[in-house]
């Protein structure tokens, strides 16, 4: 009977040891550095670096989303389709957004009234605004992400947020307006937001 | 085997895939070219091409001719637009397009001095025979010449001698397979040496041996002008006329290229990977000016056709016309509850009002009544799957499963079922007994493919010079960090105010 | 008959006549759980092959040479959920290095594959069939390519009817369960295929 659990113990403890020790050794074997999957999520966020997810720029955010220390619903500029996409990657259901969508914007420097300080051209995260100091500076509107990080620091505040204005070129047909193509986009928008 | 059997026995019933029959309604074939008269005001939108737009060349009070280059082309996929008539300009704003959107783009505004004097200084090139084929390429250019069959691809581009691809057979595109347009057709028939002179041109500047002036047999007056003109000019090449079956959208030029040399051309290829090389009627001729007369393009053939137009008819109309205008010569004024379509029925763009100006890419200008377009576009019902689009797409595709994609916008999806190969033809739709507006879900998913394509261009661009930006401020502090340390190396600690660091 | 076709039999009746997931109706969690997209249902179809296959021939080996000789068939589950558990850990830290993204999609049923009744139901069955080495090995291949060909049928199923006008209250999980039950009366039409 002894003999019995003996060979139990043995045998068993000894096929778990084995088992331990095949897995120890492939986890050396498949370790990984770094995260992919957090560059994943940053070529799929629009690069605005603005800040409004509460993370200091895109990558910050990315890392965070990836480590899943932060929900796949800040980035306001991505809207509903980058919340969807990283949703995708991460495995989960997709939330509400966190504010509503709003029309893409670019920054204007009224050059009448701006001084040359360069500030805003320190604040902006994508060299989108040219000038020196004691000069006019201007915005590349091709360039601007709309982040709005230049507003604060401009001491006269003569920036304006003015709206991106509708290329021809940009221009894409809308959803046919069939009862059937309206109740589906309905729909779904219903659905995403449940 | 069996297929070129049938083929020699005259069988061959659909030279390319799919297709349709539609009624094709060409109630203007008989009504000769009428000259339209000038306009009060011409109004020239800056891009009337596929392509990048122009920039004026001209400002508010200059007098300009006809014909004289008024603004000029940007970039290599562009050509240049030219003073449809003597008079002056007016004004450079926003004006309305023929574009779907309804949208704006910045016209030159000219009012005609009613002199219609030419700018001389484009000599005819009457030796082209014996002219540089770039000579003649750059004529072409020059004269901004942009395929006139509706696409307004600009021409000289196409009329190239690649080593690598060379071109054997020129096709001559007189199918005109939409219904209600006849402009090529009475080009045809009216303009049959001219065209011909414009081919042998266009040969002579691809370097082809065979020519080929396809015609679809709803057109025998057509066929018989356009035989008699290559018989009575004999220049030595080999120029034959081709009778094909009538059958939509046997003018898009793959499914031509198709129907007439069984060659496929390959997705992402142009015809002439396969050595072809094809050029609408109405280009042709306008080739033949430009090199032949030295006219740039001022103006075209436009069919007048549809229900609620009292006389229908062909116009050779300056570029810049109103169509109100134009309406107004048909005897059409009032346009209360019609629906105003540029270009063909299947393939062409609905306009919210007429006043708008013709441009390079109008074939037709259509008046439809408003019971007649609802008999045609009913309310959209779910799909039976009865398989029909999938028989009428000319290039093979399932479009009811890639309509489903595109409606609910999984667009890599829709990709995958090969969304940018569709022609936007409109086979699918006109066959779909659910009245399913199939080519515009397809038009919305590639607009929102195309978005998202532009969004994530701009993402990485910016990503770029974020990136960019943080390695410069670090590179910049560090060295800032050891310059401080050098200071600090070579002053003594004794100096406890060395700066405010 | 001859040793291969007695082995295209097995093959055919694990792979369609006694299919696992929808006439036996083992390993439904992951059938209805990552059959949202295609790609993530081929993950997960590789995934479960090499660990089903790998497990039935592992356990039939510690039967024969652990289990039956020391007489400890009293262990069987223990040991066979050990062999299972190794191979699952091992799996997902491979998936891990190979292709994080999958590994991702696949999320919380990736090592919940451990408790996937198919896995445990396949060795079961080959140590109570007595079955030969190489017949228990054909036997787990083909129950996991079973389960490989029901997951990526159905995963293509469900994507279709993303799209589908559904009746709202058929929405999300109703409409599945509904297509998992046609599927599965569809298989059972394979049902006398093949007798074992």
């Amino acid at each position: 009977m002894l003999e019995q659990l003996m060979y139990a113990i043995a045998s068993l403890g000894g096929f778990a040891l084995l088992a331990g020790l095949i897995l120890a050794v492939s986890s050396k074997i498949f370790h990984i550095e770094g995260d992919p999957v957090s560059d994943k999520i940053d070529a799929l966020l629009p690069q605005t670096q603005c800040g409004q997810c509460g993370f200091p720029g895109c990558r910050p955010y990315a890392n965070a989303v990836a480590s899943q220390a932060a929900d796949v619903n800040h980035c306001v500029p991505g809207g509903e389709r980058t919340m969807l996409a990283i949703a995708d990657v991460m495995g989960v259901e997709p939330k509400s957004l966190d504010q509503e969508e709003a029309i893409p914007m670019v920054a204007f420097v009224r050059e009448d009234e701006c001084i040359g300080c360069t500030l805003c051209i320190k604040a902006c995260p994508v060299d989108a605004i040219v000038g020196a100091p004691k000069q006019y500076h201007t915005v590349i509107a091709d360039h601007c992400t709309g982040c709005v990080l230049c507003l604060e620091p401009c001491p006269v505040d003569c920036i304006d947020m003015i709206a991106k204005p509708e290329l021809l070129e940009h221009w894409s047909w809308p959803l046919p307006d069939t009862t059937r193509a309206q109740t589906g986009l309905e729909r779904r928008e219903s659905h995403q937001h449940d | 085997m069996i297929k070129h059997f049938f083929k020699k026995l005259g069988f061959s019933q659909a030279p390319f895939a799919g297709g349709i029959q539609p009624n094709m309604r060409k109630e203007t074939e008989h009504s000769p070219i009428e000259v339209c008269p000038l306009p009060p005001l011409l109004i020239m939108p800056i891009k009337q091409h596929i392509g990048q737009a122009c920039s004026p060349l001209v400002a508010v009070g200059d007098h300009v001719l006809r014909g004289q280059k008024i603004a000029k082309a940007e970039g290599y996929v562009s050509v240049p637009i030219h003073a449809p008539t003597s008079g002056q300009v007016i004004k450079i704003e926003d004006y309305a397009i023929p574009h779907p959107s309804g949208m704006g783009l910045t016209s030159i505004f000219i009012e005609p001095d009613g002199l219609d004097e030419r700018d001389e200084t484009l000599k005819p090139i009457e030796d082209w025979q014996h002219t540089d084929v770039s000579a003649l390429r750059e004529r072409v250019r020059m004269c901004g010449i942009a395929g006139l069959g509706g696409a307004a691809f600009p021409t000289f581009i196409k009329l190239v001698q690649d080593q690598r691809n060379p071109i054997e057979t020129v096709i001559l595109n007189g199918i005109e397979c939409e219904p209600f347009l006849t402009n090529d057709h009475r080009l045809m028939v009216e303009h049959s040496q001219e065209i011909v002179l414009g081919m042998q041109i266009i040969m002579h500047m691809v370097g082809a041996k065979q020519g080929i002036i396809a015609i679809e047999d709803n057109k025998s007056d057509a066929i018989e002008c356009m035989k008699k003109a290559v018989n009575h000019d004999d220049m030595g090449l080999d120029i034959q006329v081709l009778s094909l079956p009538t059958r939509y959208p046997q003018g898009s030029e793959k499914q031509l290229i198709e129907a007439i040399t069984g060659k496929q051309v390959p997705m992402g290829k142009l015809p002439m990977h396969v050595g072809v090389l094809c050029q609408n009627i109405g280009t042709t001729h306008a080739i033949y000016e430009a090199v032949i007369l030295g006219y740039p393009l001022t103006e075209r053939v436009v069919t007048i056709s549809g229900d609620a137009v009292p006389q229908q008819g062909n116009m050779l109309v300056r570029l810049g016309t109103s169509m109100r205008f134009i309406y107004a010569q048909r005897g059409l004024t009032d346009f209360d509850g019609l629906q105003i379509l540029h270009g063909g029925p299947m393939m062409g763009e609905r306009l919210r009002h007429p006043d708008i100006p013709v441009i390079k890419s109008s074939t037709g200008l259509l008046a439809l009544s408003q019971d007649f377009f609802r008999e045609a576009h009913p309310e959209e019902e779910p799909c039976i799957r009865c398989g029909h689009c999938s028989e009428a797409c000319p290039i093979r595709l399932t479009p009811n499963l890639l309509a489903d994609h595109c409606r609910n916008e999984q667009l890599e999806k829709a990709a995958d079922y090969h969304l940018f190969d569709c022609i936007e033809c409109g086979a699918c739709s006109y066959v779909c007994p659910s009245h399913i507006p199939l080519v515009h879900y397809f038009r919305f998913g590639k607009g929102q493919a195309a978005q998202v394509r532009r969004e994530q261009n701009f993402a990485e661009a910016s990503r770029q010079r974020s990136e960019f930006r943080d390695t410069r401020i670090q590179r910049e502090k560090d060295e800032k960090a050891a310059k401080r340390r050098k200071v600090r190396a070579t002053h003594t600690p004794t100096e406890p105010n060395q700066g405010k660091e | 008959m001859s040793v291969f076709s007695d082995f295209a039999m097995i093959l055919l009746s694990a792979v369609l006549v006694n299919n696992y997931v929808l006439t036996k109706f083992l390993g439904i969690c992951p059938f209805l759980g990552v059959s949202g997209k295609t790609e993530t249902a081929i993950g997960m179809s590789f995934a479960v092959m090499f660990v089903m296959t790998l497990a039935s021939t592992a356990s039939w080996l510690v039967q024969q040479y652990i289990l039956i000789p020391l007489d400890l068939l009293y262990l069987q589950t223990i040991f066979f959920i050990l062999i299972i558990a190794t191979l699952v850990q091992f799996i997902e830290m491979m998936i891990h290095k190979v292709s994080p993204v999958l590994y991702q999609g696949l999320g919380i049923y990736l090592p919940l594959i451990t408790t996937n009744c198919a896995v445990l139901g396949v060795a079961l069955l080959n140590v109570q069939q007595d079955n030969t080495f190489i017949t228990s090995a054909l036997y787990g291949f083909g129950a996991a390519l079973g389960f490989a060909l029901v997951l990526v049928l159905f995963s293509g199923l469900r994507e279709r009817m993303e799209g589908a006008p559904v009746p709202d209250a058929f929405k999300g999980s109703a409409v599945t369960l509904i297509t998992a039950g046609m599927m599965s009366l569809a298989f059972l039409g394979f049902s006398g295929l093949v007798k074992v």
